[in-house]
């Protein structure tokens, strides 16, 4: 349980939010081009990094806007939230 | 065959010298430089897994590296419940294996895991519930497992004191109920595997964790430790919730997300539920412990986290769903409350599998529920270990089934959703 600081709202609780996962895992441009492997990796492979991690995040008992935070998943640290479609300022 | 057997005649002679001549149950060995096959981690699984490995394929020249102490992770940290009632052919056959060992597991071991087969009943709270649950206790019945359909009346007079009242906002309908489900005392069972793998040579390494991974191209080679490096050509990773991590050590990826899930005891009273009464729809579970604690699990976080705590809401959540459905506990305290990381699978059910590195096999993605697969978990995995194939019963939880898209989707059909 931690605060999260919605780039549109300001800081809330944790629980007014969702996750949406893994950040950056860009939707194939040719779906009708990709093997079983690719798809694989598409839909199921994950990151699970036990420390600093990208993912996506939906204000849903909130604004409802969706956007990107990067955090350390062994504290739940947060480093860094922006916008979706913008740059991370952490790389 | 054992060394030390444990009976009524051993704890008469332990008694006339007050109990300090019991030996050591298993020993502390530094690592030799190699190893026929190599477990990496120490709970319940992975013990057992060594266990079936020594016992039924005579390999004894292994070792269970533990980073912790043994047991001091899942199996240290789950509500014991055991049960069967899966919908799924696949998981009906591989955790009714698992309740068939689970049964005489006592006698095997020599070892007092209190299994106690007190019933585990699951409630129906709206329309889709019943229908659903009545279609699982067929589904249960034709793979042989025991299953009966409760109603509303029958669930009151199976645990009194569940809150059957119509007017609550999720009024219990009905339920199933499965007798040989139950429970067993979780550390007794990580005890009780690593007495028995110790006594068959098993070197059980604790405080040893492991760094890296060695391959060369497509073969492990051995493992990078706190202790040093170990030789092996076979690598057995059974690390629950930190199973993407060491994956990443040997450049893998797998389709797993490891969260915190929650439990909680009460302080001890009286006998007062038992059975273990779990429900999907409100999302609460309890059973009592032998010691009269409350045994409470609550959900998962809903974000990737491996910080072994969980967030103050889902236990609230949890327990405003128990006080509603058992009144009679509103005045009780909370002793203890913990999080483990659980790793879990996109459709809910395990990985017991081969990967496409030579040597290299994965026991993982038992989510929320798997502790009470243990034995059939151990026995399976020592099985894939071994033959470098996988055995009948687990041939469906191959990590290849996220290619194939053959899933075993019990997420929509599991007891409890999380």
């Amino acid at each position: 349980m931690f605060l999260i600081n919605c780039p549109y709202c300001g800081e809330r609780d944790q629980s007014e939010f969702s996750c949406g996962g893994e950040a950056h895992i860009v939707r194939p441009k040719q779906p009708t081009e990709l093997s079983d492997d690719q798809w694989a990796e598409y839909l199921f492979m994950r990151k699970n990094i036990k420390g600093i991690q990208f993912e996506r995040w939906n204000h849903a008992h909130g604004c409802r806007k969706w956007f990107n935070m990067v955090r350390d998943t062994s504290n739940d640290k947060i480093y860094a939230v922006y916008k979706m479609g913008e740059k991370s300022p952490i790389e | 065959m054992m060394k030390n057997k444990y009976s009524i005649f051993s704890l008469i002679k332990n008694a006339f010298s007050q109990h300090e001549n019991w030996k050591q149950a298993w020993g502390d060995p530094e690592p030799k430089k190699e190893y026929e096959a190599i477990i990496i981690g120490g709970g319940g699984h992975g013990l057992a897994t060594a266990y079936y490995l020594a016992k039924k394929h005579n390999m004894r020249n292994i070792a269970v590296l533990e980073k912790g102490w043994i047991g001091g992770g899942n199996t240290g940290r789950n509500t014991t419940i055991i049960r069967s009632n899966y919908l799924w052919d696949a998981s009906a056959g591989l955790y009714d294996h698992a309740l068939k060992i689970w049964e005489n597991l006592s006698q095997e071991l020599n070892y007092n895991i209190m299994f106690s087969q007190r019933g585990v009943m699951n409630l129906a709270h709206n329309l889709q519930d019943v229908r659903d649950l009545k279609r699982r206790t067929h589904a249960n019945r034709l793979n042989g497992i025991d299953a009966v359909w409760l109603n509303t009346n029958q669930v009151k007079e199976f645990c009194p004191i569940i809150n059957t009242s119509p007017d609550i906002r999720y009024p219990v309908l009905g339920g199933t109920l499965q007798r040989r489900a139950g429970t067993a005392r979780h550390d007794a069972v990580a005890w009780g595997y690593a007495r028995g793998a110790d006594e068959m040579g098993v070197d059980i390494i604790q405080n040893c964790e492991v760094k890296g991974i060695k391959r060369n191209r497509d073969q492990v080679e051995g493992v990078e430790t706190s202790k040093g490096f170990i030789k092996t050509k076979k690598i057995g990773v059974v690390a629950a919730g930190h199973s993407s991590v060491i994956a990443n050590m040997a450049g893998l990826k797998l389709p797993l997300e490891s969260k915190p899930l929650q439990a909680l005891v009460s302080e001890p009273v009286k006998p007062i539920i038992d059975t273990v009464v779990m429900s999907n729809a409100v999302h609460a579970y309890v059973s009592q412990s032998d010691k009269g604690e409350l045994v409470i699990g609550a959900g998962t976080d809903a974000y990737v986290s491996y910080t072994q705590r969980g967030s103050h809401d889902v236990v609230e959540g949890t327990l405003k769903a128990i006080l509603e459905l058992y009144p009679i506990f509103s005045r009780m305290k909370m002793l203890r409350q913990w999080g483990g990381i659980v790793d879990i699978c996109p459709d809910a059910s395990p990985i017991i599998s081969k990967t496409n590195i030579k040597g290299l096999y994965f026991n993982c993605g038992w989510g929320t529920g798997g502790f009470k697969a243990t034995p059939g978990s151990g026995d399976l995995f020592a099985h894939t270990i071994a033959n470098d194939e996988p055995h009948k019963l687990n041939a469906a939880f191959n990590l290849n089934r996220f290619v194939s898209g053959d899933l075993v989707d019990e997420h929509g059909a599991a007891a409890v959703a999380h």
